[in-house]
């Protein structure tokens, strides 16, 4: 038989009050700079919001809402811009994510280089880039001393100036697209991919399409979002080059009629904040949108 | 005719040399390992031999074909990463399936193989899982099975298990040697860890600076070393500086104190060479018809299995490993001690 050792009795349950004499004070002044902050984003937004609400004299009501999207020129605008956006970002995808890869590859060395390109939208304005476009193609383009022509003018056709202004939103949308898939492509660490998906006998077309696209999805999303939301609200590009698009009509409709600009504005608000709140969603709360400022 | 053979290659970047005149044959179901530190050139080796790099000069062959400017996607060799490089957008059983659907194999075998390999690596309800929901561990496990299931001529493996605590370092690499016997593949590990490459390897290769220093087997690596790099580099040893006395006898001094090498030592008498001992081969105390040396303890370090004691002679050091035993005395620090070794044990390398 072996002696039991006494069983020591339970220590008394004490009541921890924390008396924590380093106690932090309310974070008043944090909270003031929140709330101040906090207004001067959200006041304008809740007068634009109160503004369109008020139509009609003394009630509150959707007309403005209802009279703006029955508008045909709205619907046909807004299509317009929607198909812009979807060509801009195809093109943009099939631009920058080849550069951005084979910088990652190959050519480490010019990561500063194409950096500093895709920053160029943020320096040089809009209204340069389309005076520029037009001075260079609205005659034809033709190799230098030699009469051999390589482009007709491209602002007299109508696809020629849709081409145009891609272009032009592809540019403005560059430093969104190529942070987005760069900083994807970092965190996915493509070259090692790459070279898994090479030494299991997948080719490049293999490569792209099975192992690095669907890994740069949230990366392309939130790039594509953003080069949506440009494209959705850019005005400049399209009023020079003439095209009829959603900024334009937002922007001629804002000097003849009152409430239902207004009521536009916040549809267009809630639209962005949808976009952004899909990329939350999507990312699981991680993403970062690249770039955006 | 060896199975895969590297001959005279060598890469050079930007005017520095990564790898110098490498040679090597290796037989079908070897598993050598390229051991050095970092920087030596063995990674650089292993990516030539997998095709992502193109040696500047020299060939490869793998089973008699020359493959050294051939695309890696055409070589049928299975790559593991330090990183995994696990596909994140993939399953584990889509991971492991991929270079056998990029082979449009039909869907039955794909299912088949994926199966067996996850049965290899002992994880065969895990397929459904992600990469993000694995350990490290099983994550590495994942890439070796995806490696093997091309049934690839050659495998090679890029410091695998680099990324991974001390214990499961332990237990993958004798999987991985398990697995390697299992399937008799030719395999070229690569490492800075002397233990992992001594522990596994059919034969190692130790590199430095881009060169071969000496190709054998570890207890040839270990035991015979054959330049003053791979006798430092593998294992813990005791080098000093002594004075040949009789190059035919073997017999040497040292801070007063003569002992007897292995003979005959390739130096003239006068000259300065380097005895190099192994620790585990001193003995604490003095044993009849064996080298004494004599010198003060400095420290006493208790690793559990073994008892490291460092002896400071003259202004040298000298370690030496005894095995724990309970009926052990340990000597104090300051105290005088000898220390034993047979002349077998001591060799003599002589500066270039």
């Amino acid at each position: 038989m072996t002696a039991q050792a006494p069983i020591a009795a339970p220590p008394k349950e004490r009541t921890l009050i924390a008396h924590s004499r380093t106690r932090r004070a309310f974070p008043l002044w944090s909270w003031l700079w929140f709330i101040l902050g906090a207004l001067y984003f959200i006041l304008p937004l809740y007068a634009t919001l109160d503004f369109s609400l008020h139509m009609e004299r003394g009630v509150i009501g959707l007309k403005a809402y209802g009279a703006a999207f029955s508008d045909p020129e709205f619907a046909r605008t807004f299509g317009y811009s929607v198909f812009l956006a979807a060509v801009t970002i195809i093109v943009s995808v099939l631009l920058v994510v080849p550069t951005a890869y084979w910088i990652r590859l190959r050519l480490p060395e010019a990561r500063r280089l194409v950096e500093f390109i895709t920053l160029l939208p943020f320096v040089i304005p809009a209204i340069i880039l389309v005076f520029g476009m037009i001075r260079i193609y609205s005659s034809p383009v033709e190799i230098p001393f030699t009469s051999i022509r390589l482009l007709a003018p491209l602002t007299t056709s109508k696809l020629g100036t849709n081409a145009l202004i891609v272009a032009g939103y592809v540019v403005l949308g560059l430093p969104y697209m190529y942070r987005s898939v760069d900083t994807g492509m970092r965190t996915v660490d493509v070259r090692t991919l790459t070279e898994a998906a090479q030494s299991l006998g997948a080719n490049w077309l293999t490569i792209m399409s099975r192992v690095i696209l669907p890994n740069l999805r949230t990366a392309l999303l939130s790039g594509a979002l953003l080069t949506f939301a440009i494209v959705l609200g850019e005005v400049v590009l399209a009023s020079y080059l003439g095209l009829p698009t959603f900024g334009p009509y937002l922007f001629l409709l804002g000097q003849h009629r009152a409430y239902e600009p207004a009521a536009l504005t916040f549809t267009t608000f809630l639209l962005t904040w949808a976009a952004m709140g899909i990329i939350q969603l999507i990312t699981g709360g991680q993403g970062q949108v690249a770039g955006a400022h | 005719m060896a199975f895969l053979s590297i001959q005279h290659a060598t890469k050079t970047f930007a005017q520095s040399s990564a790898v110098e005149d490498f040679n090597l044959e290796i037989e079908k179901g070897e598993l050598v390992s390229f051991l050095g530190p970092s920087g030596c050139g063995k990674t650089t080796t292993l990516r030539m031999v997998a095709g992502f790099e193109v040696p500047t000069s020299g060939r490869i062959e793998l089973s008699g074909a020359d493959i050294t400017s051939q695309p890696p996607n055409q070589r049928n060799v299975g790559m593991v990463f330090q990183a995994y490089a696990l596909f994140p957008n993939m399953t584990v059983a889509d991971n492991v399936g991929f270079g056998l659907k990029v082979a449009k194999k039909p869907k039955d075998e794909i299912q088949k193989r994926t199966a067996e390999m996850l049965g290899l690596i002992r994880m065969p309800q895990l397929g459904d899982r992600f990469p993000y929901q694995l350990s490290g561990g099983q994550q590495q496990r994942v890439a070796l099975a995806r490696a093997l299931a091309i049934q690839p001529k050659v495998l090679l493996l890029d410091e695998p298990l680099s990324a991974l605590d001390a214990k499961i370092r332990v237990e993958l690499r004798s999987e991985i040697r398990r697995i390697q016997q299992t399937l008799g593949i030719t395999t070229i590990y690569v490492t800075h860890d002397q233990e992992e490459a001594l522990s596994i390897s059919d034969r190692i290769v130790v590199m430095s600076a881009g060169r071969m220093e000496q190709v054998g087997t570890p207890f040839e690596i270990y035991n015979f070393p054959k330049t003053p790099f791979v006798a430092s580099f593998v294992g813990t040893l005791n080098q000093l500086r002594c004075t040949v006395v009789d190059a035919a006898q073997g017999k040497l001094t040292f801070d007063g104190q003569t002992f007897t090498a292995t003979a005959p030592i390739r130096a003239s008498a006068g000259a300065s060479v380097i005895a190099a001992l192994r620790p585990e081969e001193l003995h604490f105390g003095h044993f009849d018809g064996e080298n004494q040396l004599t010198g003060k303890v400095e420290a006493v370090t208790f690793l559990g299995g073994i008892v490291r004691i460092r002896l400071a002679l003259g202004q040298s050091q000298i370690t030496l490993d005894a095995l724990n035993e309970r009926k052990l005395t340990l000597p104090k620090v300051g105290d005088m001690q000898t220390v034993s070794f047979p002349a077998h044990a001591c060799w003599v390398m002589v500066e270039n």
